[in-house]
């Protein structure tokens, strides 16, 4: 610190201007560049891969691959309707098993018991899940339920993808909890509220933002799951509705493994439909984040 | 000018004989697990007054609030001895529930916490809660105008309770709280978070409210306790066996306590000689 430095002498008309050349000023800008271009970068693959669909899989867009079914070996025309239904089915039935269960937990989690022993082997466990291997959820759901009921189903898909599920249902939920803050839930005690009550009236509603956001990615995830199908749903060039009748305990299709399945053959019909599959696959996909964003957005 | 507490009393508060106790509050030492929090406490919240308590940080005088209504029985670790009784009926018998207890003990906090949900709905929480059979929007409206807010909100019953300033937002805790007609309102500092204006219209509207409810109000502000108070108790800290302990030094008429106090601690307190 030189008597000579301009900045520790007395000086009445200090110079405010932005200096380029000034290390610090020099650095931020360097740094601020650095985490613009990896910015950009980081949304690259999504548009890109986009792009390629739209360009590869985008003019076999038509009614027509939401209504019929696969076509078989040298067949023209064709879609891929129950695969969109299959996906549906499968991933409905994971959610209605994962969600109340992975609720009920957070619940437990983040409000009845928070620093138990259980809420800690609970969590831990919940972590690890979100870690699992999907192909795992597979073989589980596989031993689980097709080597009992004695058939590829639906219900096995579900079960196998509600437990891909239960784990981002769960942690978010219990962070959405953790953020109602303290003195609301201290509000409603004070106003003579059991403790139920005080989860049911305000904890719930008040996180139900970030509950509804949890779910969202959960079935975004879960919709886009190849490997645990394989094992679970199988495939099925018809409709699981059949004169009327729905029989779920047969093998069911799926956007995912009808990708998987097409995209080796040697036919160019069936490659394109597989990359228009994936268009509509990723656009389903993109649909429930948005779905999640708009969710999440506070309202009240 | 020296006042004398007979003198006093018979010219602007009831007798203290006259007055009858709605909370008896007999705390004699208040555990956070093995922290001695408060000792020898002992405080009668009388109907119709506005009991202040006052006393530096960590004095216990929200300890001694919340243990009135068992909010403290939500803290871990937390255990007394004494007794707390409310028309005679002891708050902590083994079996009382205090959820029934908050019922009729009703609290306003020190931050405004309204819920996120309308102001209609903030205000007929408590009602729909208890299962009020008459007309809620009736009963809604006259809270709102009890705690001076209707005016204010009569447009936009509909908006959110987070959308309204801080002052508002207390108020509209205040008509939460009154709403379902409760016999005490404790009050933690309701007034710490707010400006001066808010503040003012809290302290008239706590004026207003004694006639019908009995209130004990916590606060750090002793201007605020000379403005509004009937009866002051002052709390201070005992750091002498190593901890920090609060505990109940005088209590008494308000104009006593701040004119004529018998103790040197109120005394040095009260004349800001107090770190």
């Amino acid at each position: 610190m030189s008597a000579q430095d301009p900045l520790f002498t007395e000086n009445e008309n200090p110079n405010l201007q932005r200096s380029l050349v000034e290390p610090r000023a020099l650095l931020s800008t360097i740094l601020s560049g650095a985490a613009w271009i990896a910015a950009m970068f980081a949304s690259i693959p999504l548009f890109s891969v986009l792009y390629g669909l739209i360009v590869r899989g985008g003019h076999r867009l038509s009614l027509e691959v939401f209504t019929e079914l696969p076509p078989a070996g040298f067949e023209e025309g064709g879609g891929f309707g129950n695969a969109i239904v299959g996906t549906l089915v499968t991933v409905g039935i994971g959610a209605l098993i994962s969600i109340p269960f992975g609720i009920m937990a957070a619940i437990f989690l983040g409000e009845l018991e928070p620093n138990g022993k259980v809420a800690y082997a609970a969590r831990f466990c919940a972590k690890t899940l979100t870690g699992l291997p999907s192909i795992l959820a597979g073989v589980f759901a596989y031993a689980m339920v097709v080597l009992t009921t004695g058939t590829y189903s639906a219900p096995a898909a579900g079960v196998a993808l509600a437990l891909l599920m239960l784990p981002t249902v769960v942690l978010t939920a219990e962070e959405a909890m953790r953020m109602v803050s303290a003195p609301m839930k201290n509000a409603a005690y004070g106003m003579g509220c059991t403790r139920s009550q005080v989860v049911w009236k305000i904890v719930l509603p008040t996180a139900l933002p970030g509950i509804l956001t949890g779910v969202m990615l959960a079935v975004a995830r879960a919709a886009g799951e190849t490997a645990p199908l394989l094992f679970t749903a199988l495939f099925s060039s018809y409709w699981f509705v059949e004169n009327g009748k729905a029989d779920l305990m047969t093998p069911i299709a799926s956007l995912s493994v009808l990708i998987y399945n097409f995209s080796g053959m040697p036919y160019d019909n069936q490659i394109e439909l597989a990359w228009t599959a994936s268009l509509v696959l990723v656009m389903l996909v993109l649909l429930f984040n948005i779905l999640a964003r708009v969710l999440g957005r506070k309202k009240v | 000018m020296k006042a004398n507490v007979n003198e006093q009393g018979n010219v602007k508060v009831k007798p203290d004989t006259q007055a009858k106790v709605v909370i008896d509050c007999k705390l004699d030492k208040v555990y956070y697990g093995d922290f001695l929090a408060v000792r020898d406490s002992h405080v009668p919240i009388k109907k119709g007054q506005i009991t202040g308590f006052i006393g530096p940080s960590g004095c216990g005088k929200s300890t001694v609030l919340r243990s009135l209504n068992r909010m403290n029985d939500l803290v871990q670790g937390f255990r007394f001895e004494g007794n707390v009784h409310f028309h005679g009926q002891d708050v902590y018998g083994s079996t009382v529930d205090p959820v029934v207890v908050r019922r009729y003990i009703g609290m306003v906090f020190q931050q405004p916490n309204p819920f996120a949900m309308s102001i209609f709905d903030n205000v007929a929480f408590g009602l729909r809660l208890n299962r009020f059979k008459g007309d809620v929007e009736e009963s809604v409206e006259k809270a709102l105008k009890k705690a001076a807010l209707w005016d204010e909100v009569k447009d936009k019953l509909k908006a959110s309770g987070l959308s309204l300033s801080g002052g508002q937002q207390q108020r509209l805790c205040i008509a939460r709280a009154i709403a379902t007609e409760p016999t005490v309102v404790l009050m933690d500092e309701p007034c710490s978070a707010l400006d001066p204006i808010a503040t003012r219209r809290i302290e008239e509207l706590m004026v207003e409210l004694k006639e019908k409810f009995t209130i004990a109000l916590v606060t750090h502000n002793m201007q605020q306790a000379t403005r509004v108070a009937d009866k002051t108790a002052f709390f201070s800290v005992d750091i002498s066996a190593g901890g920090r302990t609060g505990y109940l030094v005088e209590l008494g008429d308000t104009r006593q306590i701040f004119e004529d106090p018998q103790q040197q601690l109120t005394k040095e307190y009260i004349r800001g000689e107090f770190s």
